[in-house]
């Protein structure tokens, strides 16, 4: 990847970021890239290589110790590795939360969040306790509650990564969904590379400590995409490639 | 692609809300332990204890007979009389509770808000708990005026800990990714610890809670042996007497009815608990 800045004209861009952390870690060296309107970006790396230092740094969680990133902090989803609901509020007042936090009257919440757990398929459930849900209804919850504000940045740190195979594609297809639907410009980190191809319109490969963009690769295929997608052979063909650069990164 | 695409869930499923149903197995064993101890308490008060000390400890019926049937006796005897001096020590004791879940909530909100203060205050709050407060009973007399206020000050003093303790300890468990949600939408301090910290330290709170209030119950019968003036005296002091005349029967009562008081106190709070975050705290016992 090319030192030169990333486009203006994008919605997140990161110009040369370095991250050096205090005990002397070089998590990141030099890392550009721009993610534009309509662009879902995955990276993928060896654990440990600092995709997931990336997204902290585009929220401002962390201050990077060189280079710049420009994004519109008032726009950002976030959304955790774990779905971080408060176990002592419902579906529908989790939901609620972010839209709380920025102060918004109580019937505009009410709407906004009505709205959000329409699209992600948890209506009826509204009323449970995150105890009651399985894991991926808790995910559900949780990009529901990042919707809320309809952010027009979305970050994602192996949101999946945890939860069975089947219900990870099927939320995958709920994610793009909700990619097409609402037109945010998505960041998402996994180290699943079928999950990367299937979701992006491109896959950015990081290499092991300090991390470094190794490799992009262009995924041609076009929305809405379909699960099937998974097992024609172009799909195969890309994820070999993606798994060759990401075994050159290990190295 | 439509705007209404709301996907049906069928393969993740709800998990079933496990309430726990009242069972009968679950009162066995308070009784069988009940029959256990009346049952030691037999044997102590008529084979263990040599003929001329029984006088000690009256066997139960004896205690039934002339500690609690009997209403009013003399100037201090009989139920009624014990029964005014634990409702006297009840007051104290609740008042006293009040102050400290106050004060001890106030200091840990202060502890957890700020490291400094946490490391200063914690070593002196530990030796509070192992403090002789009785040792300090001379010292409390002379610094402070009125026996209401002392009784009250012995009972903050006993009761304060596990409320402090379990409360700074609830307000710092809340996960990092939780904080961090709250970061990143700029939320104040007083946010976060209104809408995260505090409903996350509530379970803690509760065990503090019912750790406290057992314990302000014993400060305040404690606390009436030490300080008392004329008129109704509290239970503790209503003990003492009993325990200097050797009047084993009226002993008992007023000891069993003292146990009760704190046994209610607790239960209260237990039931508050379960109303407060039983829908969403799940304890488990590992099986």
């Amino acid at each position: 990847m090319s030192d030169a800045p990333a486009s203006s004209s994008a919605l997140l861009s990161f110009n040369n970021v370095s991250m050096t952390f205090d005990d002397g870690t070089k998590a990141l060296d030099n890392v550009s890239f721009g993610i534009n309107a309509g662009e879902f970006v995955t990276v993928v790396g060896p654990s440990g290589c600092g995709k997931s230092t990336l997204l902290r740094i585009a929220s401002n969680l962390e201050a990077s110790t060189g280079g710049t990133c420009s994004i519109d902090r008032n726009s950002i989803g976030y959304v955790f590795q774990d779905a971080t609901l408060m176990p002592w509020r419902t579906v529908v007042r989790n939901v609620e939360l972010i839209a709380e936090l920025h102060k918004l009257s109580k019937t505009e919440r009410q709407q906004l969040s009505a709205e959000a757990i329409e699209l992600v398929g948890l209506s009826g459930f509204e009323d449970k306790y995150p105890r009651q849900l399985s894991g991926g209804m808790r995910m559900r919850a949780s990009l529901a509650r990042s919707l809320v504000m309809k952010p027009k940045v979305f970050l994602f740190d192996e949101p999946f990564g945890a939860l069975d195979e089947i219900t990870r594609e099927r939320l995958n297809d709920e994610l793009l969904r909700l990619f097409q639907h609402e037109g945010f410009a998505g960041l998402f980190i996994t180290h699943s590379i079928t999950e990367a191809v299937y979701m992006s319109t491109k896959v950015l490969v990081m290499s092991a400590r300090p991390g470094k963009i190794i490799a992009e690769f262009d995924v041609p295929f076009s929305y809405p995409r379909n699960h099937d997608l998974r097992y024609e052979p172009e799909f195969g063909e890309l994820c070999g490639k993606i798994s060759h650069a990401l075994r050159g990164a290990h190295e | 692609m439509s705007t209404t695409h709301a996907i049906n869930v069928t393969i993740e499923e709800v998990i079933p809300d496990k309430r726990d149903k009242f069972s009968f197995a679950d009162y066995i064993g308070p009784i069988v332990v009940f029959l256990v101890f009346i049952g030691f308490w037999y044997l102590l008060s008529s084979v263990v204890l040599p003929e001329q000390k029984r006088f000690l400890l009256p066997t139960p019926h004896k205690v039934i007979r002339e500690g609690f049937m009997v209403w009013h006796s003399g100037e201090r005897r009989g139920l009624q009389p014990i029964l005014m001096s634990l409702w006297d020590s009840a007051k104290v004791a609740l008042l006293g509770l009040g102050i400290t879940i106050v004060f001890g909530m106030s200091l840990a909100v202060l502890m957890s808000s700020s490291r400094w203060l946490e490391r200063a205050t914690w070593p002196y709050l530990v030796a509070v708990q192992s403090a002789p407060v009785l040792a300090l009973t001379p010292l409390i007399r002379a610094l402070i005026d009125g026996t209401q206020t002392q009784r009250l000050l012995v009972v903050v003093l006993i009761a304060i800990f596990p409320i402090v303790s379990n409360t700074l300890f609830g307000l710092l468990s809340a996960d990092k990714s939780q904080h961090e949600l709250f970061t990143l939408q700029g939320a104040s301090k007083w946010t976060r610890l209104v809408k995260l910290q505090f409903p996350a330290a509530l379970p803690n709170i509760f065990v503090g809670l019912r750790i406290s209030a057992g314990l302000a119950v014993i400060g305040a019968v404690v606390g009436d042996f030490y300080f008392r003036q004329g008129g109704v005296v509290g239970i503790g002091a209503q003990i003492d007497v009993y325990r200097n005349r050797l009047w084993g029967p009226e002993l008992i009562t007023a000891i069993i009815l003292a146990s009760t008081l704190g046994l209610v106190v607790f239960l209260f709070f237990g039931w508050v608990s379960r109303r407060a975050i039983g829908k969403w705290h799940i304890t488990t016992r590992g099986h």
